[in-house]
């Protein structure tokens, strides 16, 4: 069961605890391999303590959540960037 | 009718909100939609979800994601949940909680597995088991907001007795011309069933689907290994992957 995983849909409402936008729209870049893609089209594994995001491309993790009761820990040192969408 | 705004934000944040179940009706032996009361719902897009959270009284809490089933009627929405064997919270919410009882979500969740009724693209969904329920608010909001646009639908389950909306989606509804459904059995077919049971193969995307060169927008939801037998089908014939979305249950759903 370990090797299953979602899509990065799934992402939408721990992170939108934290921005005011929805970053599963956005287009990032792997920092691993250079792939572009939406967020929401990330593997995310819930195994892990937290939510891990992985590149389908190459399998590197692109973004890691932690959500503590009181705080939340993003690591996006994955991602070389975001393209996030905004009303004109 | 379904409203346009897809905000979930109070304030811009992404908040927590009471919703008090008024409906509910079996859809299988193992699966139940929930109509929940919701004040102020900003109304959502078809294909969108939500988190919902239990509480117990030691204060430990678990968050489930569910898609939403429907268009929102006013206040009202409709989410149906598979009863997982083991699981945390769908035997809970498809044997124990009934009308009156609340829980707490958040949402509408979720911009990119969206379907919008202005697009004009073809679309081709495909469901595996409980991912039917996304694609269903997909062709429940085509026939609400009048949209024209070719629908066709691709659903798999191992019976007859597992389909969802078996009644709705046999008997064609008011408006929804332009809907075509291929069923998939993979262990029993009812009787006069052509199609031998069995997984789904190339044969049924082509036959099903749309050709590449109609440029359909293709919705895929369902257990992880049909998303990806599907979506590899479809880029395989030729489809752009930019226009195959997928949405995978993953292991944690309970």
């Amino acid at each position: 069961m370990t090797e299953l995983y979602e899509d990065g849909n799934a992402l939408a409402g721990p992170l939108g605890e934290i921005f005011a936008v929805d970053v599963t729209v956005a287009i990032q870049r792997c920092a691993h391999c250079g792939r572009t893609g939406p967020v929401a089209a990330l593997r995310v594994y819930r195994h892990a303590p937290g939510l891990v995001a992985r590149c389908p491309g190459c399998d590197g993790v692109v973004l890691r959540l932690v959500r503590t009761p009181d705080a939340a820990f993003l690591d996006l040192t994955g991602a070389l960037n975001l393209r996030i969408p905004l009303e004109a | 009718m379904a409203r346009a705004a897809v905000s979930g934000r109070l304030g811009g944040r992404l908040t927590w909100r009471g919703a008090r179940l008024v409906e509910s009706r079996d859809e299988t032996a193992a699966a139940r939609t929930l109509m929940f009361e919701v004040p102020d719902w900003p109304g959502h897009l078809a294909g969108q979800h939500v988190d919902v959270r239990l509480s117990a009284e030691d204060g430990y809490q678990a968050v489930r994601s569910y898609s939403l089933a429907a268009p929102a009627d006013g206040d009202r929405i409709a989410l149906s949940v598979q009863r997982v064997p083991d699981g945390e919270v769908s035997p809970y919410l498809t044997q124990d909680f009934a009308v009156g009882d609340s829980v707490e979500l958040r949402g509408p969740l979720g911009g990119w597995f969206v379907w919008r009724p202005a697009e004009r693209d073809p679309v081709l969904l495909v469901a595996g088991g409980s991912g039917i329920v996304p694609l269903m608010a997909m062709v429940r909001a085509r026939r609400v907001t009048g949209s024209r646009v070719p629908f066709r639908l691709i659903y798999s389950v191992r019976s007859p007795a597992d389909l969802y909306y078996a009644d709705e989606l046999r008997v064609p509804q008011p408006g929804d011309g332009g809907l075509d459904v291929a069923y998939v059995f993979t262990r029993e077919a009812p009787d006069g069933h052509s199609r031998p049971t069995g997984r789904i193969a190339v044969a049924d995307i082509n036959n099903g689907g749309w050709p590449p060169e109609f440029e359909p927008n293709c919705f895929v939801c369902g257990p992880t290994g049909f998303v990806e037998i599907v979506a590899d089908i479809l880029v395989a014939l030729g489809h752009d992957p930019r226009r195959v979305k997928t949405e995978r249950f993953g292991p944690t759903g309970g």
